[in-house]
């Protein structure tokens, strides 16, 4: 039962939802849209609460047992400071809530994205050596979307930039259009498994 | 310098300093921008999800049908405790399937049909060899070759799956650099605003 009801569902939801999508029936479209995006949003607007309710919960018995203590308690600051100030001044352009955003968060988020460039670069040049003929490729194709994305490109041969966009326009997204069939085949046979529930991963490992 | 422009200045050197190595200065940094980022997404969604979709035109205006992805949201709660935690598997049951039912023939229509026509064009064009078209045909049928694992890749089908690893690396060399440069890219941004708004080095 503890399974069953769960898979019920799904399979009840998956079909409504399949069936809808083939009609153009206006109570057909509005039981479509009214699933995928009302209920979705709903249901993983608590779903987010839920996972911030999970991270305070892990963080407060971290700073009980003394693990990391300041820097649990900053994590912890930062998620209830946003709500406190969202909830006095709100979230209008201006307010604290949005001074936040823009001089802390923001500015840490591209900080944080930008330190990958350096990691990525020492990793390929560890990594790039052109062992083989595959390995060659990959380095050429690297070098030559480097060299056309940079000003240097340009003084080299004129061309470069036509030639990097033809490569990216037509051998790599040959190979990108197979990768996308590929997913797409996959997912619709996971589909297909979660409806008919042979797929029952989903559920978790308990009884 | 306004107060605003000095804090950012501050955290982003912070996070800088993981460069050097992992530090408590960087550790600091990064527990803030966790509990920041979490706390912004958490009013975010509150006031975009729960109070314009579901609280305001439940209690306000009525919309009793409402009650059924409350109760289905609410059921999440559940986890929180291990002996509740199996109610939340109908809401994520109500996410699977549905996402499951929309999934069959998006997928089909989007992921591969639309793929297959794409890849399907006129190979020859006023009496010449379009050399792009034919590029792509054999990228894409090479690539599916190698992707095909239920027969031994020996003979030509093994050269040909050999050809889709070559379109595959390109494919991974370009994706590659476009990520390279796009980090570069902000990477720039940052010292550009290090150097002129926050340091006033260069203007």
């Amino acid at each position: 039962m503890r399974r069953r009801i769960p898979q019920l569902v799904c399979g009840l939801f998956g079909l409504v939802t399949f069936l809808c999508y083939f009609s153009s029936h206006p109570i057909a479209r509005k039981i479509y849209l009214t699933v995928t995006l009302d209920y979705w949003q709903i249901i993983f607007a608590f779903t987010l609460i839920v996972g911030a309710l999970s991270f305070v919960r892990v963080n407060l018995r971290a700073v009980e047992r003394g693990e990391d203590r300041p820097y649990k308690i900053v994590s912890l600051i930062g998620v209830v400071l946003m709500p406190i100030l969202a909830l006095i001044w709100g979230i209008r352009g201006g307010s604290p809530f949005m001074w936040v955003f823009e001089n802390i968060q923001v500015p840490m988020q591209a900080t944080v994205f930008s330190l990958l460039a350096f990691f990525v670069a020492s990793a390929s040049y560890r990594g790039f050596r052109a062992r083989s003929l595959q390995a060659a490729i990959l380095l050429g194709a690297a070098l030559l979307i480097l060299i056309s994305r940079s000003s240097i490109g340009d003084l080299i041969w004129d061309r470069i930039p036509e030639a990097a966009e033809w490569v990216r326009s037509n051998p790599a997204m040959s190979a990108r259009r197979a990768i996308l069939i590929g997913i797409g085949l996959g997912s619709l046979t996971t589909s297909v498994r979660v409806l008919v529930g042979i797929e029952r991963t989903w559920l978790g490992g308990e009884k | 310098m306004d107060v605003g422009t000095l804090v950012a200045g501050l955290l982003t050197l912070a996070i800088l300093t993981f460069l050097y190595r992992d530090n408590p200065i960087y550790k600091m940094a990064e527990s803030l921008l966790i509990g920041v980022a979490i706390g912004y997404v958490l009013v975010v969604t509150w006031t975009n999800s729960l109070m314009a979709l579901l609280f305001t035109p439940l209690f306000s205006r009525g919309e009793l049908w409402l009650i059924v992805p409350f109760a289905l949201g609410f059921l999440m709660f559940g986890r929180l405790h291990r002996r509740t935690a199996i109610l939340s598997r109908i809401p994520i049951g109500v996410l699977i399937g549905s996402g499951a039912g929309v999934a069959i023939p998006a997928m089909l229509e989007a992921r591969t049909l639309r793929q297959l026509s794409a890849t399907v064009g006129p190979v020859f064009a006023d009496g010449t060899v379009d050399i792009s078209m034919v590029v792509v045909l054999l990228g894409v049928l090479s690539t599916l070759i190698y992707f095909y694992f239920s027969r031994e890749q020996v003979g030509w089908w093994g050269r040909t799956a050999r050809l889709g690893t070559w379109f595959l690396m390109i494919f991974f060399g370009t994706t590659f650099g476009y990520t390279v440069m796009s980090r570069m890219s902000t990477f720039i941004g940052r010292m550009e605003f290090l150097l002129s708004d926050f340091l006033r080095i260069i203007s």
